[in-house]
């Protein structure tokens, strides 16, 4: 327990924080680049990723692609695509802009899957009597996406994107490595001066980033959740009765049929 | 590709140290999360404990873990037991939610038939619950395996030997064949134990190939609710 007293310590020694200091210190500006990476990611991942899903989502058209190609990345080793890219950039540009490119193109790849799953997933949790009433009331399209399908689903389309962002975190920790910023410097710096205080600090603020991150995320989820539908927040025993009451439910499914609850 | 040709054999010898790092988590994944997993369909208030603790474990970033990891359990940063321990972590932490599943899936009326044959409640879960829930159980092994291999290679920054040593190697030297290679060699483990835990679910759990509809919509609803996390 020792080690982590000196590891806080090492965290609240204002020494730490001065700003100016030398290379992964102050704290406050890697933590401020590690944020600022990961919500650039994220974003530019949400661009893509949340139209395509609700596309497929609304639609129920390409979902076994999307499902082969979130099996395909998960099976990407994070840091191999992080190289590779930082490499195959770096033949055309200079060294920090293809390590900067390189880095954010592989975040942005790897935030979209589940960005991608949770937005698709989302939209088919809705009840499909839901959507076919908004049909039958003479919505549009459009307004049966925007008006029924998202916010009844947001809970799942922000549990997607909370996926993203800390598997972003994390690997942003990684990107350090690659010469970037990010708390991560402060580890590989660490590792490098066989300092346990620094290397465990370090490591603590990444943690405690991601913890507070999910924290935000988990109480947005929460309150994004519709009142009195409550399917979208999904516990066993809910997808339990709702798989339970499966059939009775493809009475009125004209358009998606087969697609199961 | 001649510069796998004249590191044929450190190529080997990296994936087969690859391949050992990665079995060990994900067996331990499954022989701790299945009792937690079953746990966790006892009730809503186990299932919230459960599920809540190992997702939040799953929170924490891997690099994070593998240096936090030495000053808890005691082990050297550069151990190897050090990475597993911490693999199998995440494994835990997958396979628990979708052995949860997996057990919450099993219809309530076929466990009230085995328990009015006579069946005891040892029998019924080894009989009647683990058989059932085997489709959504292998779905989950599925997803943890190939994140598990993923994951070994961030071990190469802690000091262990792996694929991950030809991403940095091949940086330092600008030989973008031996990155390449270390990637391909990871999908292609990745994929063997995919086939593997196919073959052994065709093996195991010969039923479930019948239902082939059902099974597909089980195995979907695991990959997609296990991709809330990011250890990365």
């Amino acid at each position: 327990m020792n080690l982590f007293v000196n590891a806080f310590l090492w965290i609240f020694d204002p020494a730490n924080w001065t700003p100016g200091s030398q290379s992964p210190l102050p704290i406050q500006d890697r933590l401020g680049e590690h944020l600022l990476y990961t919500f650039i990611a994220v974003l530019i991942a949400a661009a893509i990723a949340l139209p395509l899903g609700f596309y497929i989502g609304h639609t129920g058209k390409g979902r076994q692609f999307v499902i082969s190609f979130t099996g395909a990345m998960r099976a990407l080793p994070t840091i191999g695509v992080l190289v590779f890219l930082t490499m195959v950039l770096g033949y055309s540009l200079v060294g920090t802009t293809a390590n900067f490119l390189g880095t954010m193109i592989a975040l942005v790849l790897l935030a979209i899957p589940s960005i991608l799953a949770g937005a698709y997933s989302g939209l088919e949790s809705v009840d499909r009597q839901t959507i076919d009433a908004s049909r039958a009331s003479g919505m549009t399209e459009m307004q049966i996406l925007t008006r029924v399908e998202i916010p009844l689903s947001l809970p799942l389309i922000i549990g997607g994107l909370r996926a993203g962002v800390l598997q972003v975190i994390a690997t942003v920790t990684i990107a350090s490595y690659v010469g970037l910023g990010g708390l991560g410097r402060i580890i590989s710096s660490g590792i490098g001066l066989n300092d346990y205080d620094e290397i465990l600090g370090g490591a603590i603020l990444v943690t405690i980033l991601a913890l507070l991150v999910d924290g935000v995320f988990a109480l947005i989820q929460r309150l994004t959740a519709t009142p009195g539908v409550g399917g979208a927040v999904e516990t066993g025993r809910t997808r339990l009765r709702r798989r339970a009451s499966g059939p009775l439910a493809t009475v009125g499914t004209p358009i998606h049929e087969g697609n199961g609850p | 590709m001649n510069w796998l040709f004249s590191n044929f054999d450190m190529v080997v010898e990296l994936t087969l140290n690859h391949v050992r790092l990665s079995i060990i988590p994900i067996i331990a994944g499954f022989v701790i999360a299945v009792p937690l997993g079953r746990l966790a369909a006892t009730g809503r208030a186990a299932r919230g404990v459960i599920i809540t603790s190992t997702s939040l474990l799953y929170t924490i970033p891997s690099l994070p873990l593998f240096v936090i990891l030495p000053a808890i359990i005691g082990t050297k940063v550069l151990s190897d037991t050090n990475l597993i321990v911490a693999l199998s972590i995440y494994a835990v932490a997958i396979m628990v939610r979708a052995a949860a599943d997996a057990f919450s899936s099993v219809s309530v009326d076929v466990k009230q038939a085995s328990l009015a044959m006579g069946y005891s409640k040892w029998q019924q879960f080894w009989r009647v619950e683990f058989p059932l829930a085997g489709p959504v159980l292998l779905a989950g092994m599925r997803v943890v395996s190939v994140s598990t291999i993923a994951l070994v290679s961030v071990g190469v920054l802690i000091g262990s030997e792996n694929l991950g040593y030809l991403f940095f190697n091949g940086k330092q030297r600008g030989l973008l064949e031996e990155v390449v290679t270390g990637i391909v060699a990871s999908l292609l483990i990745a994929l063997v134990f995919d086939l593997v835990l196919v073959l052994l679910g065709r093996i195991l759990l010969p039923w479930s190939r019948k239902d082939r509809t059902r099974r597909s919509a089980d195995s979907e609803t695991v990959s997609l609710t296990v991709t809330t996390g990011g250890a990365a």
